[in-house]
């Protein structure tokens, strides 16, 4: 139920005072109500949840912690950790 | 897909798995209290990569599975009368009420409609002025902003046949009650991270503080549930207790300060029935007194209608840690997704579902 999709906004327009964004699921596009983030522009990712994007995907802060999490990787896959 | 792909890395996932096992010296009960998590850990077997130490259980965070028999009785006989279009999230169709549920209604003739979004029913609403649009809106503080945001258009539009059923539920209440239990068994908890985008995951450093557990507001896909579970972990070892951020991508401490805002101008904070577990104080939401031309309940007088719950489901310890699926007699015999006994068991999200779809039906020592 709160399923919410990262998508990227392609485009966005203002319709009857309300800021719309056309976002990019993969090969699927769709449209979004962008009331809720209005930092985010064209080419950010934001967290689709039920038409309305609930938030804006910080890309800062998903390389920070995933470099963490590699680096945190790294030294088991050298001590032998295997393939899935 | 970016963002969703590489938190789904194998390799990843295997070396997050084998931190946890250098890292665990005793046992620990974690809970994981969004549905949608559920459904992830379930999907991807990820309690098999764990060391036994570790036991998983599953929160009440399904809004279909918590919604009280009465506001699906309510639904029902509002969704049956005439001129009445009823509007619903696709899950809510098949959650039986005391005596039928939405996909019987609409095979009896009633007007019964699948949305994606609430702003469909607004549109619903536009286009068809001489009929009555009812939205049933479920969810938790992910989803009651949309709901909100609906009723505000439709304000605007001036709409006079537009109404929502309004089932909202807030987790932190849910959370005091499961920690105040003197039954719990919960040691961490991973903090739901779509409700905390909106709300920030201040209220769940408060709830970390008071009953000295440590939290990790965790994301959905794979990678980022074994390192909340690694980070929770961590904080348990160490014999620390705080509120940590895996889902730093989406979560911030104050949340989404729009979003807030146009819930709490349609709604404020009351009393709510949970369903299997009983009333919760200041657990929902209701209309805001300026918002009541748009209850449902008012405009078909339906809070008269109440319900006494089923007594042979388990659902209620099952959605507060304290039983698993498969403790049920009645799991995958009596009660299956085809015919549901109780709520968990009715959404993919509920630990009942889960368990079932994923073939959870064994215990780990069996499968392995």
């Amino acid at each position: 139920m709160c399923l919410a999709v990262p998508g990227k906004i392609i485009e966005t327009e203002v319709v009857n005072g309300v800021r719309l964004g056309r976002v990019q699921f993969g090969g699927i596009f769709r449209q979004a109500y962008l009331d809720f983030v209005p930092e985010a522009a064209v080419g950010d990712f934001v967290l689709v949840h039920v038409g309305f994007a609930i938030s804006r995907i910080d890309a800062e802060e998903a390389a920070e912690t995933y470099r963490l999490l590699e680096q945190a990787g790294a030294p088991q896959e050298e001590l032998g950790g295997s393939d899935s | 897909m970016k963002y969703i792909d590489e938190y789904r890395d194998p390799k990843l996932a295997q070396s997050l798995a084998l931190e946890i096992h250098k890292r665990v010296t005793r046992p620990w009960v974690l809970m994981e209290i969004c549905g949608g998590q559920t459904h992830t850990l379930m999907k991807y077997g990820i309690a098999d990569l764990l060391p036994p130490e570790i036991e998983l259980v599953h929160g009440p965070g399904c809004p279909v599975c918590v919604a009280p028999l009465e506001i699906v009785d309510r639904a029902i006989e509002i969704a049956a009368r005439p001129g009445v279009i009823f509007v619903s999230y696709g899950d809510m169709l098949r959650v039986p009420g005391s005596r039928s549920d939405l996909f019987r209604v609409r095979a009896a003739g009633g007007d019964v409609r699948i949305a994606y979004s609430p702003l469909e029913a607004v549109r619903l609403a536009q286009e068809n002025p001489t009929r009555q649009v009812v939205f049933f809106g479920i969810g938790f503080e992910t989803t009651a902003p949309a709901n909100a945001m609906a009723v505000w258009h439709a304000r605007r539009a001036g709409l006079t046949n537009f109404a929502m059923l309004v089932s909202h539920v807030l987790v932190p209440p849910a959370v005091r009650l499961i920690l105040s239990s003197p039954a719990n068994r919960v040691q961490g908890f991973i903090a739901p991270g779509h409700v905390c985008s909106i709300m920030g995951h201040r209220e769940y450093e408060a709830l970390s503080a008071e009953f000295r557990v440590p939290m990790v507001v965790g994301g959905f896909e794979p990678i980022d549930l074994l390192q909340s579970i690694a980070m929770l972990v961590d904080q348990l070892e160490d014999g620390r207790c705080q509120l940590e951020n895996q889902y730093s991508r989406s979560v911030t401490r104050m949340g989404n300060l729009p979003a807030q805002k146009v819930m709490e101008e349609v709604f404020e904070v009351t009393d709510r029935q949970w369903r299997g577990i009983g009333l919760i104080p200041a657990s929902g939401h209701r209309f805001r007194e300026e918002y009541a031309a748009f209850d449902a309940e008012r405009l078909f007088g339906a809070h008269e209608i109440h319900a006494q719950e089923p007594p042979e489901c388990i659902s209620a310890l099952v959605l507060q840690g304290l039983k698993k699926p498969v403790d049920c007699p009645a799991f995958g015999t009596g009660c299956t997704p085809e015919q549901p006994l109780g709520a968990s068991m009715v959404s993919s999200e509920g630990a009942c579902a889960a368990y079932y779809a994923y073939r959870r039906h064994t215990s780990p020592e069996v499968s392995r």
